[in-house]
């Protein structure tokens, strides 16, 4: 899916290369055939972490911080959880496609809340100042 | 005498135990300045060795300029979630 979307994956944890290659070798390619897809990046001493404000110095590990970046290298959104909650993939699809959308339409269109692509967008500009509960209702914060 | 460690979702650490060894008159902790980034800057490129496709490597974040990229960082291999 996010090769179809056109976007490169990067995994990074504190673990060497080498556990890496263990981990991907041994457990995950039973999980996902082929082994994983993208990079599994080592982070030695949660220096990268650090810098992302991710990393959690008491426990020595990284938390899992998710961060979508557009081409010009810019952080659009990010989103980080404790370890014991996994991630929602689709829901980092959706943001990836709203942002692709935004960045299509250079700004034309925004994606209100609850949009998936095929709903309805937004076009922000002056005719829509207090007009906004005429283009969106509550009802489309939800999924259906 | 060691006793089992039952094993959850963080990654279990040790750490030094008892009176801190070292010099003890060091007064003036230097503050790091510590910062999430922020949406809409830059993310601060990198280089870090990795294990794709068999093979290991060594990638920068830079790399990827031109295209969409998901980071994402987790709490280690062999870990549960």
């Amino acid at each position: 899916m996010f090769k179809k979307l056109g976007v490169n994956v990067l995994a990074m944890s504190i673990d060497s290369m080498f556990v890496h290659k263990m981990w991907n070798d041994d457990e995950l390619s039973k999980m996902v055939k082929g082994g994983i897809p993208f990079p599994m990046l080592s982070d030695a001493g949660g220096r990268v972490g650090k810098v992302y404000g991710i990393y959690d110095e008491n426990a020595g590990v990284e938390t899992r911080g998710r961060f979508i970046i557009d081409p010009d290298g810019v952080i659009q959104g990010y989103e980080v959880l404790t370890p014991a909650v996994g991630r929602n993939v689709s829901e980092t699809i959706r943001q990836v496609q709203a942002f692709q959308l935004v960045r299509k339409t250079k700004g034309g269109e925004a994606t209100p809340s609850g949009w998936q692509p095929g709903k309805k967008t937004l076009k922000p500009g002056i005719n829509l100042v207090g007009k906004v509960w005429e283009e969106w209702t509550t009802d489309m914060a939800f999924d259906k | 005498m060691s006793e089992e460690l039952s094993v959850g979702c963080a990654r279990p650490t040790g750490g030094p135990v008892g009176e801190e060894a070292g010099p003890k008159e060091q007064t003036e902790k230097i503050v790091e300045e510590k910062r999430m980034v922020m949406v809409g800057q830059k993310a601060p490129d990198f280089e870090a060795p990795g294990y794709h496709n068999g093979k290991f490597i060594s990638m920068k974040l830079s790399e990827n300029l031109g295209k969409w990229t998901l980071l994402c960082f987790y709490p280690g291999d062999f870990t549960f979630v």
